[in-house]
């Protein structure tokens, strides 16, 4: 440390921080390709800041001028089908990002201590983007989100004793109207963004306080140099700072192909119903959500009503979402990473991704007796993933981890 | 609160019932092959829209004077072929035709069509124009093969007598080119940029890389160092 110290170090640990977190914070040099979503979703959480501030400027939350409000974004502010595109397609990426991102984490056991905590600060902040994600699709005010919305909210009215009064007490209204999109719009643009951000501080500082995991799983703080410095890691600054930017880089160019080529991917990311402004009055033949919260939707509907309720579907999918909070405990494991883990676990984990693509694919189609077999096997495996992990975790041959990383 | 459990009971049976598709196979679409780029299509497309769909059907999304600056088409060009009497270049093209007349002679409201092309498919449109058949049950003494007993007459009959089937196929592809563009206008703009964007991008990844692979040869030979 210098002696003498700048004008802003002694009023504020700028030197401090920047070394910290940047110049001095030791990251595992074997990063490989699944390392890239945390940055990229940072990226996309500004993005999505930034272009959610330029619509707000003209969309208006108004049930009568919503839909057309859109479409003079769309056609008469300059630039504005660049931004709303960026926003809206940006929301399909940002999930992409997230999901490669949570599964990066099943394949190296990131969630496995000392990162129990940072998981549980990623789960909350995935359930809260699921919800900011739903609230956004309602303010275009087209078809799918006024019905989607419907859908989705009716599931609170199935609450036993409580629900029909906790319906009216989200709605605003005995239905689906204007003051749902006014509270919508609120939670949309003030109360989740500010969370989220809130909860993306508080993720870093839990990751820079545990360290990065690492495609080997092992922790690079026990293996450390004279100076006190892992001998696996290197400074993220300018490591990490430079690759990362030519991640960034390489990222644009593909969210740009698909918003100058295809924004709407043939009704995947913009469905196309929603190109029709909502109608109290008219269902749509057919209502799926976005891709994203399909899978969650499928098992909603693999689950048949009992008692004359939908409310076990409703538990089931909650608890599809929550049951990912248990995953560092249900991990028996003694390794961390794929490489070194069991066969059984690496049956397990495919199983479980063509589950989890199984359920996304079926939700966004129409019941049919054959489909609901497969959304019921495929949910039936998506929860055996989770239920029997301590089981099939403890037992098969690991194999022995390195001490330090592999390349 | 008789009302809210019927309510919370309806809306609880909501994601089941909304599932289910309405009843009815689904109709083959001829593919309608259109190229939004192609200036003449689009030109001609504005000008059969014009005469043969305005007097019923708004796309009220839609200003003159945009189509005139998108089709290279002069204020004076727009007013004397595209606009009704009496309006100006800057407004939306919506219909003539009251709303009370529209019910009372079609029994709806025409639907705006600003949008059909992005909710619809260019597809569905091409397919739908050429499909109409002869039924005399129904009032127009028309029916169509997409949309079933649709309450639209059959306007372009005088369109397809007067052309070949080849050049009735073209104009109703030069219809439906004009609408997909009337669904989204930006298309024309995204289109040509694109190509640049990700040309720009390609380079700005090159350098980036370059960049990434001097920085990290420190790692490679493993000489990075601390900066004390």
């Amino acid at each position: 440390m210098k002696n003498k110290q700048s004008w802003i170090d002694q009023r504020f640990p700028l030197s401090k921080v920047w070394n910290e977190h940047l110049a001095e914070y030791y990251t595992p040099r074997n990063f490989n390709f699944w390392y890239f979503f945390g940055g990229l979703a940072v990226l996309m959480l500004g993005m999505q800041l930034i272009t959610g501030i330029f619509l707000t400027m003209y969309y208006k939350p108004d049930a009568a001028s919503a839909f057309a409000s859109v479409e003079y974004i769309m056609r008469d502010i300059e630039w504005g089908w660049l931004i709303r595109y960026l926003h809206s397609t940006g929301a399909s990426a940002f999930f992409v990002i997230i999901y490669l991102h949570m599964f990066r984490a099943l394949l190296y056991g990131s969630y496995k201590g000392p990162r129990e905590f940072l998981w549980i600060l990623g789960m909350l902040l995935y359930v809260l983007l699921a919800a900011e994600a739903f609230f956004g699709y309602v303010l275009p005010w087209g078809q799918m989100s006024f019905w989607g919305a419907q859908v989705i909210i009716s599931l609170f009215g199935s609450v036993p004793l409580i629900g029909p009064d906790l319906l009216v007490w989200i709605l605003g209204d005995y239905a689906v109207g204007d003051a749902t999109l006014n509270r919508f719009f609120s939670l949309h643009v003030i109360v989740l963004p500010l969370l989220l951000v809130v909860l993306v501080f508080l993720h870093l500082v839990a990751l820079h306080h545990v360290g990065s995991n690492n495609p080997d799983g092992i922790e690079i703080k026990e293996n450390k140099d004279k100076d006190g410095i892992p001998k696996d890691g290197i400074p993220f600054h300018p490591y990490f700072t430079i690759k990362d930017s030519m991640v960034v880089v390489g990222f644009i160019w593909i969210l740009c192909a698909v918003i100058f080529y295809a924004p709407a991917l043939n009704g995947y990311f913009l469905e196309h119903a929603n190109f029709v402004e909502a109608n109290p009055l008219k269902t749509p033949e057919h209502i799926a959500p976005v891709w994203y919260l399909t899978p969650f939707y499928s098992v909603l509907r693999a689950i048949p009503p009992m008692f004359g309720s939908q409310f076990p579907g409703v538990l089931a999918m909650f608890a599809a979402i929550l049951i990912f909070f248990a995953l560092p405990w249900l991990d028996r494991s003694p390794v961390k990473s794929i490489r070194y883990r069991s066969p059984i676990y690496k049956w397990a984990l495919g199983i479980f991704v063509v589950s989890f693509v199984m359920l996304g694919w079926l939700g966004l189609k129409p019941v049919t007796p054959t489909y609901a077999l497969l959304g019921r096997i495929a949910t039936a495996l998506y929860f055996a993933y989770f239920i029997l992990m301590p089981w099939y975790t403890s037992i098969g041959k690991t194999k022995e981890v390195p001490t330090r990383v592999t390349e | 609160m008789k009302n809210l459990k019927s309510l919370a009971l309806v809306l609880s049976l909501f994601p089941l019932s909304f599932s289910v598709f309405a009843a009815g196979g689904k109709v083959h679409l001829d593919h309608a092959d259109t190229d939004i780029m192609d200036r003449a299509s689009l030109q001609n497309g504005a000008k059969l829209f014009m005469n043969y769909c305005s007097g019923c059907h708004a796309i009220s999304f839609m200003r003159y004077n945009r189509i005139g600056a998108d089709l290279g088409l002069s204020d004076e060009l727009i007013t004397e072929n595209l606009m009704f009497a009496g309006s100006k270049p800057g407004e939306t093209m919506v219909t003539a035709m009251p709303e009370g007349a529209a019910s009372k002679w079609f029994g709806g409201v025409p639907p705006d069509l600003s949008l059909v092309a992005r909710s619809k498919g260019t597809d569905w449109i091409y397919t739908y124009l050429r499909s109409f058949y002869n039924d005399e049950a129904r009032i127009f003494g028309v029916n169509n093969k997409v949309l079933v007993n649709a309450s639209m007459p059959d306007v372009l009959w005088s369109l397809r007598e007067a052309q070949s089937e080849a050049e009735f196929d073209n104009s109703v592809r030069d219809i439906t080119n004009f609408l997909d563009y009337v669904g989204e206008p930006a298309k024309l703009i995204r289109l040509q940029l694109g190509k640049w964007v990700l040309l720009f991008l390609g380079v700005l990844f090159v350098l980036t890389y370059m960049l990434k692979k001097e920085y990290w040869k420190d790692v490679k030979y493993g000489v990075w160092r601390r900066r004390d």
